[in-house]
């Protein structure tokens, strides 16, 4: 009963194909309020798969999501966010042009009403409403620290602060689910310790985080549990310590072969 | 100009600006008329192709889809005012009736146009436009038949003016010892329409829903991503520019008192996206200004081809007509040259500078 109300994200025999290609076949796994639940595994393992279809961007050919008690199937991708699950993209996916305040500012769209007729009228509630956001776009930004770049447009943001941006954009829908596609990708040593102070800091503020990471020490230092995926397939799930010893994912990250020699040598 | 605009910064300056601009508008028309009538209806021409260019700009500027049969909601708005203010039906409603009418039946065509074309950008999207654009205009040139309804090629004829009472638009007047002709009305109308509609546009780029439209432009699976409706979104800037373009076609019957579907074709769609994309998609300023030249430096090259060419080789060598295109061509070629973003580019970009 208590796992049931821990739970924030049921994943049910979730499956995808691609034509012939099984890019996810029958993952199922849960993810607990206040987490940082780690999803790792080799190159085409589906990872970014399983983020498309739990965001909507694909809908699955089998199986089903349970989120905060609801199902997510047939939602799209702004329903999805309106739930409560906000992404960032493993390529990111910034509106380039537009300042990374106003990366932020949309980012608010989903939580405020603000209509057309207000819009061109300007009544005293649409006036408050757009002060709020701007000010919680500009606290977002100071969240992660790219305050000082409010002004500047995205594509001229340096490559770290760009990851941060999306992060402060995905946080603007203030979701249940902080869905993270490689965010430590391209980042050097110092950018990557920062990075997991924030991640710590968005967990201790209630947010529940799903994280796609191929930098180990990362994955290893900050997530709670990991999902391990290969070739679509579940292949190992439990604790960063007790995953790294599993040999079925030491095979997967070092080849099959490896470990059909180990077993020889045995 | 930046400074005259931004009340923030400089409000002496602003007040200045806007007190001189709305002192020129005013004069405008008279001293037009002493230079010659043409000039006024010319100028009113040029106020309507400022109204469609800002509509279009909310469709292409703004939410970046491409839209190639913009002036089908012309067509739509225009013949909607001609049916319903003309004796082909015997229909005589009063304009401020028939505008939003005509405003609300281009705003369901628009609806129409775009949903069907929701999945669709850039090429794709210009394309269809295009052919809704082409639809649109076989249909008004065929609807006399089985009942006639927009009367064909020959098109309707007698349209009234804008009447408020006794009050005439297109009727002559002295009032205050000032002669006011028919297009000085018109021009001071469209001038107040013209500064509304710059107003409501201004006011949406910088709204909740302009910026979940500049989103849409930018990436629209991010903008999904972070929960924008963008189908809603979509429908709705196909709506506001269609509606804008048809309180166009409105005004448009109205001054000329005649219309056909031959003022509807191709080549006017493509003229007002290159108003659109030379004065800087997504600059209101901009946009105002790019309808403003092109629809002014044709004009004025009509009047001065001839004579300078006199004045230089004593005859004609180059028919105005042909040196006019000529002319527009290479402009536009040496804009997007060397102005790729339009003579004002949007606003972002002048924001970015400010903040190095």
């Amino acid at each position: 009963m208590s796992s049931q109300h821990l739970a924030l994200l049921t994943a049910k025999g979730i499956s995808k194909r691609f034509g012939g290609v099984h890019a996810l076949a029958d993952v199922g796994f849960t993810i607990n309020h206040g987490e940082i639940y780690g999803l790792i595994g080799p190159n085409g393992a589906g990872k970014t798969s399983l983020f498309n279809v739990l965001t909507g961007i694909y809908s699955p050919d089998g199986g089903e999501f349970i989120f905060d008690g609801q199902p997510l199937n047939g939602l799209k991708p702004n329903e999805v966010a309106e739930r409560g699950i906000a992404r960032t993209f493993q390529n990111i996916r910034l509106f380039a042009n537009l300042s990374a305040l106003e990366n932020v500012m949309i980012g608010r769209h989903v939580r405020t009403h603000g209509n057309v007729f207000g819009a061109i009228l300007r009544d005293k509630k649409t006036q408050a409403e757009e002060k709020g956001i701007e000010k919680r776009a500009h606290e977002l930004l100071d969240y992660v620290g790219v305050a000082k770049r409010a002004n500047t447009l995205a594509k001229h943001l340096a490559y770290g602060d760009q990851r941060r941006l999306e992060i402060a954009r995905a946080l603007a829908t203030e979701p249940k689910l902080l869905a993270l596609d490689e965010p430590a990708a391209g980042m050097n040593a110092t950018e990557t310790t920062s990075l997991k102070g924030l991640l710590a800091d968005i967990r201790r503020d209630g947010t529940t985080i799903l994280l796609i990471e191929h930098d180990m020490k990362l994955v290893m230092s900050v997530c709670d549990r990991v999902l391990v995926l290969d070739y679509g397939k579940k292949i190992a799930e439990g604790s960063a310590a007790e995953v790294q010893k599993d040999p079925a994912v030491i095979a997967a990250y070092l080849g099959g072969e490896v470990l059909l020699n180990l077993k020889g040598a045995a | 100009m930046h400074q005259f605009f931004d009340r923030k910064k400089y409000p002496r300056g602003a007040w200045v600006g806007i007190a001189l601009i709305a002192i020129a508008l005013v004069v405008l028309p008279f001293a037009l008329t002493a230079v010659g009538t043409a000039w006024v209806r010319i100028t009113n021409l040029a106020i309507l192709f400022v109204l469609l260019s800002l509509g279009l700009n909310i469709v292409v500027g703004f939410a970046g889809l491409l839209d190639l049969g913009y002036i089908a909601f012309y067509a739509v708005g225009a013949y909607t005012y001609a049916l319903l203010a003309s004796p082909h039906f015997d229909l005589h409603l009063p304009f401020w009736i028939i505008l939003p009418i005509g405003a609300a039946v281009a705003c369901l065509f628009g609806v129409l146009l775009g949903a069907p074309t929701l999945k669709l950008r850039g090429d794709y999207l210009a394309i269809v436009t295009l052919g809704f654009g082409e639809i649109i205009r076989i249909f008004l040139n065929n609807l006399s038949q089985p009942v006639n309804l927009t009367n064909g090629p020959q098109g309707i004829t007698l349209i009234d003016p804008f009447r408020i009472g006794a009050f005439n638009f297109a009727k002559r007047e002295t009032i205050f010892g000032l002669d006011f002709t028919g297009p000085v009305k018109y021009y001071y109308f469209m001038v107040l329409l013209v500064i509304v509609i710059i107003v409501i546009n201004l006011r949406l780029q910088n709204s909740r829903i302009g910026r979940a439209w500049e989103a849409i432009r930018e990436d629209e699976i991010a903008a999904r991503a972070m929960g924008i409706n963008t189908r809603n979104m979509k429908l709705l800037a196909f709506a506001m520019g269609a509606s804008f373009g048809g309180i166009s076609g409105g005004i448009f019957s109205a001054t000329q008192g005649f219309i056909s579907p031959e003022s509807f074709v191709l080549v006017e769609s493509i003229m007002v996206l290159s108003m659109v994309v030379l004065g800087g998609m997504g600059n209101v300023y901009g946009v105002v200004l790019g309808a403003i030249l092109l629809s002014f430096v044709p004009e004025i090259l009509r009047y001065t081809v001839e004579p300078v060419q006199k004045a230089l080789f004593g005859r004609m060598l180059i028919e105005p007509e042909v040196i006019r295109m000529l002319l527009f061509g290479l402009a536009l070629v040496l804009m997007m040259l060397y102005r790729p973003a339009g003579i004002l580019p949007s606003a972002l970009r002048k924001r970015e500078l400010e903040a190095k």
